[in-house]
């Protein structure tokens, strides 16, 4: 480019107007975008409050938070050794029984594969915790992934003993 | 486009197209000349065709007894099924109408490979076919979603987590996508919105396509360079009118032969339970159309990769014009490719059969070994080829094996010039 274009005040216009018109028009998008994110009734369901005075050890419930389902386990004392046994280097996504459940005896997690989102079978797989059949990922009695695709352990939800036998969620 | 002037024979048709060149266009498309040796398998464009409107009247009929809400649409695609006079007729034919559709569109791309119909100057006509295909797929998989059974569910369950494994957004996309915290009622009826809008706009893409056809022409099974017109070609209107419609006949005897005797047989029995999203179904399978593909993302062990190999695999057919090296067109003259290409079929039959069985085992080894071949045959293959290949002498027109002399001097000449260079 040999001949340099002094810059006119038309340049000027014709570039404000550009901006002007590009931030317009970003703003114009943005609600059409913003509606397809949960709506108000969706994150009003944010919490469930789940009564587990009936789940004896061994046993496990499933309840729905979110649209997901949510497992309930209150772990024998053979379970609760095996996942405090495992020593972390074994682990792809390394993380202590203890950081898992805070009160051993209930694991509270969402039963939602972290690979592609199927819901894992309990008292399946080669670690006596839970298997997801889609694509075939191995979990522990901690809900730690082991073996198979996902890359990460069973989620762990946001949740609090509100009293000794009520679970609120979220 | 031939350039001779139409001019309508009557007065009001001549008052009308010097305002709206209707009966130009119309002109056109009957004088349009087409290379005189196309065989069946060009006839799958105009199957098409008649595919996608069939999809969009059946849709359209459909949408008027669907409901699209989590605790209604199963029911009424069940209402349709039962009450709605030929309902049950008008849901088959478009459940099975999307698989006749695959079956044409493979056959159309897998032509399009033999007869190397993306290469130059058709690049754009191929790449705006693959996104045609892209948006079937979309279709297809939320189209699929639509009746709320379990397959419905947790197939949009597993294909919208797909983009969960994009670093850092990916979980908010995926919110996002679903409008909720899981698949649920706002999915639901965003998909349909979307079903219902995407046959449009392949309707736009296809009238592109054809657009773009129209500038050099169709290729032909021998590849070469054609005068149009000349005696290597024969008007659109009736020739290749009468055949492709032949080859309909023969095409809707076969779609009518699932639609009335095995409707279901493309399906899978899960969909008929009602979306549960507290139980998975044992073995999740997509429809046979996307088996391919979903054995590439599964014979990759780490989620992110796989998720990538499978986009991959379907967006490196855009760069194939430029990845196929070599000059000559048809794999007719083409001895290794022509081995090659048949490779290729095998290849990725056997991909889709292994992405129908449990990922594990020697089916996930043979995945994995068909996956690599895919893409050794783009990435490997192709552009080697080109370089290395003898191919067999080109006839310098279509009549000349059977007559003698060229009708096509001048395309000949081009040719052999451009080849000096």
């Amino acid at each position: 480019m040999s001949d340099q274009k002094k810059v006119e005040r038309r340049d000027f216009i014709f570039t404000a107007s550009t901006v002007v018109g590009v931030v317009g028009i970003g703003a114009a998008a943005w609600p059409l975008i913003d509606q397809m994110n949960p709506d108000a009734s969706v994150k009003a369901l944010a919490t469930t409050e789940v009564d587990v005075s009936s789940v004896q050890p061994g046993q496990s419930i499933t309840v729905l938070w979110r649209g997901k389902p949510v497992f309930i386990k209150r772990r024998t004392e053979n379970e609760i050794m095996e996942a405090k046994s495992v020593s972390l280097n074994e682990l792809k996504d390394p993380q202590k029984d203890e950081d898992r459940a805070t009160n051993p005896e209930w694991l509270v997690m969402l039963g939602v594969c972290t690979h592609l989102g199927c819901v894992p079978l309990a008292d399946k797989g080669d670690y006596n915790g839970w298997f997801c059949p889609c694509h075939g990922s191995h979990y522990d009695t901690s809900g730690r992934i082991r073996k198979g695709p996902a890359p990460t352990n069973l989620e762990i939800p946001k949740y609090k003993f509100v009293n000794s036998k009520t679970i609120m969620i979220g | 486009m031939s350039e001779h002037e139409y001019q309508p024979k009557s007065k009001f048709g001549k008052w009308f197209n010097d305002r709206l060149p209707l009966l130009t266009l119309t002109n056109h498309l009957t004088d349009y000349p087409t290379p005189k040796n196309l065989n069946y398998w060009w006839t799958f464009g105009g199957i098409l065709t008649f595919c996608l409107i069939t999809q969009i009247i059946t849709g359209l009929v459909l949408a008027m007894h669907y409901i699209a809400h989590a605790d209604m649409a199963f029911n009424s695609v069940e209402h349709i099924m039962r009450d709605v006079n030929y309902g049950w007729l008008i849901r088959y034919i478009h459940a099975n109408g999307a698989s006749m559709f695959f079956l044409a569109v493979y056959i159309h791309i897998f032509r399009s490979l033999f007869y190397g119909s993306y290469k130059s100057p058709r690049e754009i006509i191929w790449i705006l076919g693959i996104i045609i295909y892209v948006l079937m797929m979309a279709a297809a998989f939320m189209g699929y979603v639509l009746p709320w059974g379990q397959m419905s569910f947790w197939g949009a369950t597993v294909i919208t987590n797909l983009f969960s494994a994009i670093p850092l957004v990916g979980e908010g996309i995926v919110t996002w996508l679903w409008g909720g915290y899981s698949v649920d009622n706002p999915t639901l009826t965003r998909f349909f919105t979307l079903h219902y809008l995407i046959p449009f706009l392949i309707l736009g893409l296809v009238v592109l396509h054809i657009w773009a056809l129209h500038i050099p022409g169709n290729n032909n099974p021998i590849g070469i360079d054609i005068k149009k017109p000349s005696k290597d070609t024969v008007s659109f209107h009736p020739y290749i009118v009468i055949k492709d419609l032949f080859a309909l006949l023969l095409f809707t005897i076969l779609f009518a032969a699932f639609v009335f005797y095995s409707p279901n047989v493309l399906g899978h029995a899960d969909n008929y339970i009602e979306a549960n999203p507290m139980v998975t179904p044992a073995h999740i399978v997509p429809e046979w159309y996307l088996l391919p593909f979903y054995a590439i993302l599964r014979s990759v062990p780490d989620k992110l990769m796989g998720v990538i190999a499978m986009l991959s695999a379907i967006f490196i057919l855009v760069a194939l014009p430029w990845l196929d090296t070599s000059k000559v067109r048809s794999a007719v003259f083409r001895p290794l490719y022509k081995q090659f290409y048949w490779i290729l079929v095998a290849d990725v039959l056997i991909l889709g059969y292994v992405g129908a069985m449990p990922a594990e085992g020697l089916y996930l080894l043979i995945a994995r070994i068909g996956t690599a071949y895919y893409f050794a045959h783009f990435l490997i293959i192709l552009p080697i080829l080109g370089k290395i290949e003898k191919t067999t002498p080109l006839p310098l027109s279509i009549t000349e094996p059977i007559f003698g002399g060229s009708l096509n001097a001048e395309p000949v000449r081009n040719r052999e010039n451009s080849q000096k260079l």
